[in-house]
């Protein structure tokens, strides 16, 4: 967000110029208050339409709102511990988490068969750490952290999954000398510090993910990408900017070149390229060298300093964002297949074969400035979002004869400096149109005064029709990046874990099955819990035993939500109806401590509680300032 | 001596067609609940659902309701409800296939008495296993326990209709299954009426 800011500085001059083309104007307004409210009101008690998953950036999470209502449902923890849900405290999501409590979220894919959403799972990119989470729709829970990838740093250009979810495509924003913990001076960036694309199998059935391949590719920031349909659907296409090799204050020294590239990559050729053992093994990955690869990977110049890369429904057409410039370039992959047969070249980068740009350009389209990210509809338009105008172009896709300024029909302010929009479906084979979402970096006081930490707004814009028509505002949690808007029917999660899918060994269904088991050091309690009691409700230890507990809700009704709060132990653990979850620590304090549940659950609840008692270790009694150390 | 001779009569073809007929009756009955036990609350909108079938309790949603309806049911002291507690489930079924073989016999052996034997001891089944039924409700209504959290007056819920039960509103019905066996009993009632008929215009 920062260098967004900086830009939007450098850019003020520019943006309160004039610019070419449509400016709101007839096809794009406020709705009629009236009919905005009845438009976006969802009655107490009725569903909205489509869900929306949206990042949730460096707070490490992803939430899910209705739409049209804008309502905030829920918020799937990923990166980060989540003490609403438990996520993080039990041995499970901890060991998941692997030690860090932080994540950054940028980029949600929705898994996809035949190039349009299929429901089964999302997958999330972690900018910072370099990691790529999976949550199973079924029951909205991440159940899969994969890295930090080798070799990889700045996990930003992700996740974009394939036509049928072959692959998650992966790419780096900060280029590093490979394998990580490799040092090299910055002085030799241009050479010793490589990007990295990463392919990432994913399982067909269980969506299991794993490390495949790699490609090594020069040290330029790899920034969003989108994957190809039909005639490109062996492709993924990835935008850079610091093309220049430049380090130090990027905002100046990676914003020289008038031109930066669109990155063309074969996954398919790089997945045969690597199961015929080509490349070498670099940290414990199959690393491939384009140029030992021929056909794998093409560079397309592209203005300047781009964002979005994004193909046309139909797998067409690739839209580039040029962030720096005042158009979004459209290129045809037609032409870009053929540039490639006839060997349409200007030069390489690290022997990376760059193509002829106007071999395959088809259009400059005026968009207006600071073009970012574009998304698609059912009615053949496209939408751009413009950070430094802070407002969404509609345009045209096609006819590219030559009339480029034409074809912007439409363009709306939003409110402010908007990063990603989302399309109902705006990023699949089949758009489903009607709504789309601006998800705008400033909000600048528009909202009731919180201080001075201020929200992120998204904002709802009508879409259907030839314009566009402004709905409504919500505060969508810090910070949006991409979202994912999903037909709601496309869904069916579960609402309670059934019991008898429960193979945790460690399981309980009745009280009577309740037990404490002691070992030397050990001591281990499988926990029933129900509305509104646990059994066991006391529990004795020794001072320095391992404690490991399984506590199972053995609920099956819907809703029924119990949690496991340790006061002064750090723990908080929530299990869902027929869910088990098991918590291992330490009893390093001595003294009592209460636990009780956590998740409101019944009229009963407050007396849903029981206690730790810690007997010290030495035989002499507990000073009372021991007990209360450590909440 | 006319009773007499009417209760020896040989059933017409057509009786003895309608008793097997409705023998059948008693093979499907088993198939369906026999009562139907629903709760409605403000927070249980699309209700607790609980079947009785002449073997089985079956809770709604997939089982869950009745572990549900136990947990409610704890508060205030109720013992929970098992289908192992239900003796009538063990001799429900064995008394339905008594019937079916009396049914077969009265079909063979067809006389008018046999259907009379077989429709006052199907009669007296059902009003009994009706009366248990309800004692059963009686008994889950008043019999709670001393140190229950929340203490209430002894009640019997509904066996039959609507009642109004702390924040929940219960309906109890009966279901296909006791619809079945109610068919039965008014099968061999026609029956004996249309024989009554024949009888009489035979005698005229």
């Amino acid at each position: 967000m920062t260098r967004h800011l900086c830009l939007a500085a450098l850019l003020a001059a520019l943006a309160c110029a004039p610019s070419k083309g449509p400016q709101g104007g007839a096809n794009s307004r406020l709705a009629d208050a009236r009919e905005a409210a009845q438009r976006t009101f969802v009655e107490p008690g009725k569903l909205d339409e489509f869900y929306l998953f949206y990042s949730g950036g460096h707070s490490g999470q992803i939430y899910v709102a209705g739409v049209p209502s804008m309502r905030h449902i829920a918020t799937i923890p990923v990166f980060a511990p989540y003490p609403a849900t438990g996520y993080g405290f039990d041995t499970e999501t901890k060991a998941m988490l692997g030690g860090y409590t932080w994540g950054d979220v940028h980029h949600p894919a929705i898994s996809k068969t035949n190039g349009d959403y299929d429901g089964r799972w999302l997958f999330v990119n972690d900018n910072a750490n370099n990691r790529l989470a999976r949550v199973d729709l079924r029951d909205f829970k991440t159940h899969q952290i994969l890295g930090p990838i080798a070799n990889s740093s700045g996990n930003h250009g992700s996740a974009f999954v394939t036509e049928n979810t072959e692959y998650a495509l992966v790419a780096s924003r900060f280029s590093i000398p490979i394998p990580r913990g490799t040092y090299a001076p910055t002085s030799r960036y241009g050479t010793d510090y490589k990007g990295i694309f990463s392919g990432i199998k994913i399982d067909s059935a269980s969506g299991e993910m794993a490390v495949a391949w790699q490609i090594m590719t020069p040290p330029f920031d790899w920034d969003l990408a989108a994957t190809g349909r039909d005639i490109s659907r062996d492709w993924v296409v990835w935008s850079s900017y610091n093309s220049e090799r430049a380090t130090g204050r990027l905002e100046v020294t990676a914003s020289q070149r008038d031109r930066d590239y669109i990155a063309f990559v074969n996954w398919r050729k790089a997945a045969a390229a690597a199961a015929a053992g080509k490349g070498r093994m670099i940290g414990g990955v199959r690393v491939l060298e384009p140029r030992e690869v021929p056909g794998m990977m093409y560079l397309v110049p592209l203005a300047k300093s781009p964002h979005g890369a994004d193909f046309s429904p139909d797998g067409r057409y690739v839209v580039g964002g040029g962030k720096l410039a005042p158009y979004v370039t459209v290129f045809d992959f037609q032409k870009f297949l053929s540039a490639t047969t006839a060997n349409d070249t200007t030069g390489n980068e690290d022997g990376i074969p760059v193509l002829r740009f106007e071999a395959i350009r088809v259009a400059e389209v005026p968009v207006g400035l600071g073009p970012l990210h574009t998304q698609f509809d059912d009615q053949g338009y496209a939408y751009t979002s413009l950070f430094v105008e802070s407002a969404v172009a509609k345009w045209k896709l096609g006819p590219f004869d030559g009339h480029d300024s034409a074809l912007v029909v439409a363009k709306i302010p939003v409110h402010f400096s908007v990063g990603h929009i989302v399309a109902a479906h705006g990023d699949a084979r089949h758009p489903a149109g009607r709504y789309l979402i601006s998800m705008n970096k400033l909000s600048k006081g528009r909202h009731l005064n919180v201080g001075p930490s201020q929200p992120e707004s998204s904002q709802l814009i009508d879409i259907s029709g030839d314009g566009m028509t402004m709905l409504y505002e919500a505060y969508t949690e810090p910070e949006p990046h991409f979202a994912q808007l999903v037909r709601a029917d496309l869904l069916n999660p579960i609402e309670v874990y059934p019991k008898a899918e429960n193979r945790n060994p460690n399981a309980i269904w009745a009280a009577s099955d309740a037990k404490i088991t002691r070992r030397p050091g050990i001591v281990e309690a499988k926990i029933y819990s129900i509305r509104s009691y646990f059994a066991p409700n006391e529990i004795e230890v020794q001072q320095g035993d391992s404690v490991i507990l399984h506590v199972t809700n053995a609920e099956q009704e819907r809703d029924m939500l119990h949690g496991f709060g340790l006061a002064g132990y750090n723990i908080n653990v929530v299990m869902d109806p027929g869910e088990t979850k098991t918590i291992a620590f330490r009893a390093t304090k001595p003294g009592v401590y209460p636990f009780y549940c956590t998740n409101f659950c019944s009229a009963m609840h407050q007396e849903m509680q029981g206690y730790f008692l810690v007997k010290p270790r030495a035989a002499t009694p507990v000073a009372s300032s021991a007990a209360g150390g450590g909440n | 001596m006319t009773l007499a001779r009417w209760l020896s009569q040989v059933l017409s073809s057509r009786a003895r067609l309608a008793v097997l007929g409705a023998g059948v009756l008693l093979l499907l009955a088993p198939l369906f609940p026999l009562w139907k036990i629903t709760m409605f609350a403000n927070q249980f909108p699309e209700g607790l659902r609980l079947s009785i079938y002449a073997h089985q309790l079956v809770g709604g949603n997939g089982g869950a309701d009745l572990q549900g309806i136990n947990i409610l049911n704890h508060y205030i002291g109720m013992r929970e409800i098992h289908a192992a507690d239900f003796v009538e489930m063990k001799f429900i079924p064995f008394v339905l296939g008594l019937f079916l073989l009396l049914g077969l016999r009265t079909a063979v052996f067809a006389r008018v008495g046999n259907v009379v034997d077989l429709l006052v001891l199907f009669t007296y089944f059902s009003l009994f296993s009706l009366g248990a039924f309800a004692y059963r409700m009686h008994s889950y209504g008043h019999q709670l326990s001393a140190d229950a959290p929340i203490k209430v007056e002894g009640f019997t819920p509904p066996v039959f209709g609507h009642q109004r039960i702390a924040n929940f509103d219960v309906y109890s019905y009966p279901g296909l299954g006791s619809l079945m066996l109610a068919l039965f009993g008014l099968c061999l009632l026609a029956v004996l009426l249309f024989e009554v008929r024949r009888f009489r215009s035979e005698a005229a």
